[in-house]
């Protein structure tokens, strides 16, 4: 550009007017424009956030009464001879049949009769926790105790003010005498609520009261922990081999788009897979955690290999580079220096698979993991169902109390996702190098 | 570029050198179908540093990289011809490429040191081969190449850092470091200044006028004054071709073919 030029002429046209009418609104246009869009974006997150805010506060104002239950104090004696238990037989080395054996329904539901009436009150199982008391310690036997028993789910529902006292008698869901024998025993003292320990350390029971989350979390692990094992060693060599060996050609293409493909199969789809090759064709057990985690395997082996091969695709070119010069193997390259970098990103599109894996309902309910389990499962191959199942079926029940089982099962399924989040950014941050 | 190639000027001094350390006769590299280098041959002299110059796309680091087998990784890369370290085939079925990339070590363009520690960047080579027979062993490896780069004053007090925490220039001797740490016979340098400041380029250039006579030098520049200051030997390459190689001295002073003439006095390139 020579200054012999004239201005006006550079372009073929006159100067261009800055300070023109014409400009200064086109400027102004400009940042209106990128307001709104600003604007927007606000709205959106806003939007995002109240729906967000809205369903943990619905789900927890429901459910922080599931970890809550109505107890009822009951005066037992731990009459030897009604038990049909001796000192001598609790030093035994059957201590644990005769315990077994005892009748404690019959001891406490006579406790409770002496003192209100009838047991009614109490749940079917308040008698086991009075077991449990005698187990702990067996110098009870012969005394006399005030102990805290388990309440019937009439008693939650009244003590969680969860009964609408305006409501037709018949449609209230609790009789009369029921709201009166509640009363009594709150003007004797004789009803709390305490902290339901039981949700958290048993498995599903038809009792609301006495249901817990135990069993599906138990069941939630080792489906996870089957899951886990199949996919991600399959998963990082299938990623490792596409990424570092494979030949560019046809074939390699075809591999690919199908693992892209299945990646977005519907889950339940995996399921009747699930159900056709593990249970009818290979004669796996119905309901047990194997079979789940390798259904689930199988769904979530497309994620892992979609990221370990991004996070393999990051690494940069000049480390293989540098190492490839030194005289490092291709294995070396890919052990020593490929894989540590890559760890992070595969960590972490591992335990997003995973997450997704964790929870997945209806592939599970196709392999038979929706059957009522009342134990908590202790090897792979027993039945069991998982936190995610659970949900669904309590949320089927008709009993009032499992609504508040359901949000508190919920929860806890939250809490463990996040956990696994936490873990992957944890992991993330932990194997992260820079340069 | 189906006809035969214009015959390569190689000066008389070069002609009957019986010193050379590696020899590269008729090699051709494709992508794919696409020919970069043609028909080349060169010796490659062990006690002098030999500059490979040339515009952009000349296939200078192309045929650099046939040196230690590098296009091996690039799948569509395909090299013709033979090429010799101390007599012996290097593509060879027989060959080692594992082995031959420790005696013909490489300095890339961009600094590429590991993401590990300053002293782990070192002893990597040496531990991957087996050279080193005890941790002491290890220690006077790492403190010798690293003197030997230059390097060793400035990152003594600091082996534990992180390779990628140095300077760019201290990150391009650490890498020369790295590859002398396997004891080499043949170093070669894929434009090693060309991410540097000019600080950093003459130090690196010092180190390699001090490393002249241990190893054969390689080295591929765009920078014809770095070529003048740091080789004795120079090949100038033109569009795949060998154009002409003899004494850096007579190339720069006295070129012989039109094409190199035109090039060491800017009419292209």
């Amino acid at each position: 550009m020579s200054s012999a030029v004239p201005q006006d002429e550079q372009i073929g046209r006159g100067p261009t007017a800055w300070h023109s009418e014409a400009m200064r609104r086109r400027v102004r246009r400009r940042y209106a424009r990128e307001r709104r869009f600003r604007a927007l974006g606000l709205l959106a997150l806003t939007i995002a956030a109240g729906f967000l805010a809205f369903l943990l506060i619905t789900i927890v104002s429901d459910g922080w009464r599931g970890f809550q239950r109505a107890e009822v104090a009951v005066e037992v004696d731990f009459d030897p001879a009604r038990l049909g238990l001796s000192e001598a037989d609790l030093q035994g080395p059957n201590a644990q049949a005769m315990l077994n054996r005892a009748n404690f329904r019959a001891l406490v539901r006579d406790a409770a009769s002496e003192q209100y009436g009838s047991a009614t009150m109490l749940s079917n199982g308040a008698w086991l926790s009075v077991r449990d008391e005698v187990r702990g310690d067996p110098e009870l036997l012969g005394q006399t105790k005030r102990l805290w028993l388990v309440a019937a789910p009439y008693v939650d529902l009244l003590a969680k003010g969860h009964i609408d006292f305006d409501m037709p008698p018949e449609r209230r869901g609790v009789s009369a005498e029921q709201i009166s024998d509640y009363r009594q025993l709150r003007s004797a003292d004789a009803v709390r609520l305490g902290f339901n320990s039981g949700f958290l350390r048993k498995a599903n029971s038809t009792n609301s009261e006495l249901a817990g989350v135990w069993g599906a979390f138990v069941g939630s692990v080792l489906t996870i922990l089957v899951t886990l094992a199949i996919s991600f060693p399959i998963g990082v060599m299938t990623a490792i081999y596409l990424e570092e060996y494979a030949p560019k050609n046809r074939v390699t293409d075809i591999i690919e788009v199908s693992i892209n493909n299945l990646a977005a199969v519907p889950s339940i789809i995996f399921g009747l897979l699930g159900l056709a090759v593990f249970l009818n064709f290979f004669g796996m057990p119905r309901s047990a955690p194997v079979v789940g985690g390798l259904t689930l395997a199988l769904m979530t082996l497309p994620v892992i290999v979609i990221s370990a091969r991004v996070a393999l695709q990051s690494v940069p070119p000049s480390i293989k580079d540098a190492a490839l010069g030194i005289g490092a193997s291709r294995l070396q390259v890919i052990t020593h220096h490929v894989l540590p970098v890559a760890l992070p990103g595969i960590l972490t599109g591992t335990i997003i698979g995973i997450s997704r894996a964790l929870g997945e309902t209806a592939p599970l309910l196709l392999i038979g993991m929706r059957a009522f389990v009342s134990d908590i499962p202790g090897g792979v191959t027993q039945p069991a169902t998982v936190l995610p199942v659970q949900i669904f079926l309590w949320s089927d029940e008709v009993g009032r109390g499992f609504v508040e089982k359901t949000s508190a099962a919920i929860m806890v399924l939250l809490a463990v996702l996040l956990a696994m989040n936490g873990v992957a950014i944890y992991l993330r941050n932990k194997f992260e190098r820079r340069w | 570029m189906a006809e035969a190639p214009e015959e390569t000027v190689v000066h008389d001094e070069l002609k009957f050198a019986n010193d050379s350390k590696m020899t590269a006769r008729d090699v051709s590299v494709y992508y794919g179908a696409k020919k970069a280098v043609d028909r080349v041959s060169i010796d490659v002299d062990s006690h002098f540093v030999t500059a490979f110059i040339g515009p952009s796309g000349c296939g200078k680091s192309t045929f650099l990289r046939c040196f230690n087998r590098m296009n091996d990784t690039i799948d569509i890369a395909r090299v013709e011809g033979d090429i010799q370290l101390d007599g012996e085939n290097i593509y060879d079925t027989r060959m080692d490429v594992v082995q031959l990339r420790a005696r013909v070590g490489m300095v890339f363009q961009k600094p590429n040191p590991f993401p590990k520690s300053i002293y782990e960047n070192i002893a990597y080579g040496p531990r991957i081969h087996g050279i080193a027979d005890s941790k002491s062993d290890m220690d006077r490896i790492v403190e010798t190449s690293l003197t030997r780069a230059g390097l060793w004053n400035e990152v003594k007090d600091r082996l534990d850092e992180s390779g990628t925490a140095l300077s760019g220039g201290q990150q391009q001797r650490l890498c020369i470091a790295r590859a002398i740490a396997v004891d080499p016979e043949v170093i070669l340098m894929d434009e090693p200044c060309s991410a540097l400041d000019p600080i950093a380029t003459a130090k690196v250039e010092e180190l390699i006028d001090e490393l002249r006579g241990r190893y054969a030098i390689v080295i591929v520049t765009h920078n014809m004054q770095q070529a003048a200051r740091v080789s004795q030997r120079t090949a100038f390459f033109h569009l795949g071709n060998l154009v002409e190689y003899g004494p850096t001295e007579e190339i720069f002073t006295n070129p012989r073919a039109d094409r190199t003439r035109d090039y060491i006095t800017g009419r292209f390139g």
